[in-house]
């Protein structure tokens, strides 16, 4: 008896999985970003970017949360979301998966990124024009493993500047995770020296996150461009024509500047894809990308 | 002088897994790579003494994600498993299974997410399919081991389908509820670290708290998680279970969408070698994928097994010192109390979550790993162990303390405590593989990194390497377990030992 009553929910649970999917209400746009801060406080600073788009566009406009850079992408060739706030390398990586996605608007900051290598001061280490050679053989952490700023780039400039892998010119090789993690590990010393992205640097020492008596910043690699908006081509044909031309006039016409101190930028302006090509060569000669 | 004494293959096969791990001890690192561990343990700690409960819906929002998708994918994967045990003595069923069980719910999570993004499918399939392949597996032992009497007053010309329902299931119906429920405590704790690779359940909430030190609220989840666990006799009611199963759905369900071409792009393009879809020659093929073996497989499979065989053994010693902690033979009911909670809270603690917890004190050395492992099966092999000690009688003039427990109870328990670790041999190399997501170097390691760099052919290889690492395990425990004629049958009914061990 009791057994029938199983069967029945199961059934009746088969038959509700089959329309599980309450699919999303036509035509909402549906947005997300790289995690590469604070990942505690993500709804909070993407969810108002949805508000403001929403009011720009006339659709409905929805942010969803995502827990590493891999899965940004992921979701961005699945068209589950249809644009992206990506970093350098995650962009350069999304547009080759979704052939005729655009590159749309990048921070007024992007053109010319930079990384900034820090250091525990247990190490004595000092800022310098010159790469410091001195950070061989010392404890280093990454940020996320799919991060441009907090991984391609240093990764290049070491390797390049050390004439080594970076597996041989350190002791230990991590993965913070995000950027402010790393901030966070350097500064505890559970690693000694760290990449870390310029903007969020700059932004955590201004909001006094950091103890300047512990980290500091020691050498700063030369610019590369980095992170952007990119939608996806096939946009238009969904939400109407020209649609992905409105999206990047609400970007670049976003001046609030609460609103992009979550970025952190002073402001959005053009990009097209061949603005990353260098990113692209990077994440080759790297082998990131095959 | 000859001496006629001879060791027990039991006590040689012991001292060969300690030398063994003493000899893997060389190659692990196990530094303590944090300058202040001691301080950021007492943050930790301090986060106990105020659990931030201020998010209270974002907490609770939490908590039904993961009740909902441990309930589905559990009712999903025994409804499945107790289909296939039906047909469980087929060999290729059996190998299939087995291969299934051999890869992690959260490399499952990993590929599916690929394939569905995120799907509420993404969550359903991680959970119900290993699940259903251990359930496939410990139903189809359950009806092989059940009592048939009751088929000798069957009419013979009595259905196949009628037979099985009057004839067998009454008697087995105990076992089957036994280890289902069991497994919905498994489904928790696995539904609740799928969110550390982005579904939202408690695993999601409870890492992005972590990475950013907050650890009152990491506390008001842990400290939940363990009542809702300690609880789930109270509230997993057969007649709430439909109630349950029917709201589920709508408690996962999100507005993504499964398309087709994704599915098809993923089986089709993104898991063949790139070599071969670039269309390359034999030898540049096989240069791939030497490279692949040489920098990743072979390190990864190195690390894998010394974690492993380190963390087995001090699973061993410290079994051997957790369970007279529960055992009337050492302790009164006040001090047996307190080993209770220890052991609860330890084996009630994902490891995954233990390696998180101590990983972030004292970096990503294996140290953190060892220690995760070796207390979360050490409490559970304790309990077992623990509870078997009861059923020990011993003399009124029986011995006592160190003497006791040295020449009295460890001698009539060893031969279970071999088997119950030697069952989690497999477990815990299957955990070891899988910590590597935390930044270890074990095959997990390599296999996040090809996921993160969108290398699916690379990973898909490697989790492939991963299966055929655990199935190799299982085997030789098998094989170690009748060399040694150690006790494995299946008893649901008295206990529920035998599954608790297995998982």
């Amino acid at each position: 008896m009791k057994f029938k009553v199983f069967l029945s929910v199961l059934f009746s649970t088969l038959i509700l999985f089959s329309n599980m999917s309450l699919s999303a209400s036509p035509n909402t746009l549906v947005f997300s970003a790289i995690p590469d801060q604070d990942e505690t406080r993500l709804k909070q600073r993407f969810g108002d970017i949805a508000k403001y788009l929403e009011k720009q566009l006339g659709v409905p406009v929805k942010y969803v949360p995502v827990k590493s850079y891999a899965a940004v992408v992921t979701a961005f060739r699945n068209n589950q979301i249809q644009l992206a706030w990506f970093g350098g390398l995650s962009g350069v990586q999304a547009r080759l998966k979704v052939p005729g996605s655009q590159a749309i608007a990048q921070g007024v900051e992007d053109p010319k990124f930079h990384t900034y290598i820090i250091a525990n001061h247990s190490t004595g280490l000092k800022a310098s024009d010159e790469f410091p050679k001195g950070v061989a053989g010392k404890t280093f952490t990454f940020g996320s493993k799919g991060s441009t700023s907090g991984r391609l780039m240093p990764q290049y400039y070491i390797e390049k500047n050390m004439g080594d892998k970076v597996d041989n010119v350190f002791k230990r090789v991590g993965f913070s995770g995000n950027h402010s993690k790393t901030i966070a590990l350097v500064q505890s010393g559970a690693y000694e020296v760290g990449a870390v992205n310029f903007k969020v640097w700059e932004k955590e020492v201004e909001e006094g996150k950091v103890d300047t008596s512990k980290v500091s910043l020691i050498w700063k690699t030369p610019a590369y461009p980095d992170y952007q908006w990119t939608i996806r081509g096939d946009v238009d044909k969904e939400f109407g024509e020209g649609f992905s031309n409105k999206v990047k006039a609400a970007l670049i016409g976003l001046k609030d500047p609460d609103l992009l101190g979550r970025f952190p930028r002073s402001g959005f302006i053009e990009a097209k894809n061949s603005d990353f090509d260098p990113i692209l060569e990077t994440a080759k000669s790297i082998g990131i990308i095959d | 002088m000859i001496s006629v004494y001879k060791h027990s293959p039991a006590w040689n096969v012991s001292w060969l897994f300690v030398f063994l791990a003493g000899f893997s001890l060389f190659f692990a690192d196990i530094e303590v790579i944090s300058l202040e561990p001691w301080e950021e343990l007492k943050r930790l700690f301090m986060g106990l003494l105020a659990p931030d409960w201020s998010n209270l819906s974002e907490i609770g929002e939490a908590f039904l994600q993961t009740l909902a998708f441990a309930i589905l994918g559990v009712a999903g994967g025994s409804v499945i498993g107790f289909l296939l045990a039906q047909i469980f003595h087929w060999r290729w069923i059996q190998v299939s299974c087995a291969f299934i069980r051999a890869i992690h719910e959260l490399f499952w999570a990993l590929i599916f997410l690929q394939i569905f993004g995120l799907h509420p499918l993404t969550g359903l399939l991680a959970i119900g399919l290993p699940y259903a392949a251990t359930f496939a597996k410990v139903y189809a032992e359950i009806l092989e081991e059940g009592d048939r009497s009751a088929l000798q007053a069957v009419s013979l010309d009595a259905s196949r389908i009628s037979t099985f329902f009057y004839a067998r299931l009454p008697d087995l119906w105990e076992h089957f509820k036994t280890y289902t429920s069991y497994r919905l405590e498994c489904g928790l704790r696995s539904s609740a670290i799928l969110g550390f690779v982005g579904l939202p359940t408690l695993g999601y909430t409870l890492s992005s708290a972590f990475m950013e030190g907050h650890y009152s609220v990491v506390w008001a989840l842990l400290l939940l998680f363990y009542l809702l666990i300690a609880t789930i006799r109270y509230w997993v009611r057969p007649a709430l279970l439909p109630v349950y199963i029917i709201a589920a759905p709508f408690i996962v369900a999100n507005d993504s969408t499964i398309s087709f071409d994704n599915v098809q792009r993923f089986f089709t393009e993104d898991i063949i070698p790139a070599p071969i879809m670039r269309g390359e020659s034999l030898s540049e093929s096989w240069q791939w994928l030497s490279d692949l073996l040489i920098h990743q497989a072979l390190p990864g499979i190195a690390n894998t097994v010394v974690l492993t065989q380190i963390a087995l053994v001090a699973s061993g010693i410290l079994t051997l010192v957790f369970f007279p902690l529960i055992s009337t033979h050492f302790f009164k009911p006040a001090g047996r109390t307190i080993g209770h909670v220890l052991l609860v809270i330890l084996r009630t603690t994902p490891e995954y979550i233990l390696a998180y917890i101590l990983l972030q004190l004292w970096g990503p050395s294996m140290l953190p790993a060892i220690v995760a492992l070796a207390l979360h099966n050490g409490a559970i092999i304790g309990h077992l162990i623990g509870r078997y000690s009861l059923e020990i009688k011993l003399r009124a003039d029986a011995s006592r303390g160190l003497n006791r427990y040295f020449y009295e109870l460890l001698p009539r328990l060893y031969g279970q405590f071999l088997a119950f670790l030697f069952y989690r041999w497999e477990i815990i190399m299957r955990e070891s593989a899988i910590l590597g997501i935390l930044g270890i170097a074990t095959l997990g390691f390599y296999i996040d990194s090809s996921i993160q760099e969108l290398h699916f052919d690379k990973a898909m290889i490697l989790i492939f390497i991963t299966a055929l690492l655990n199935v190799l395990v299982d085997a030789l425990s098998r094989y170690l377990r009748a060399k040694l004629r150690l006790k494995t049958n299946v008893d649901c009914r008295a206990t529920n030992d035998y599954c608790t061990a297995r998982e």
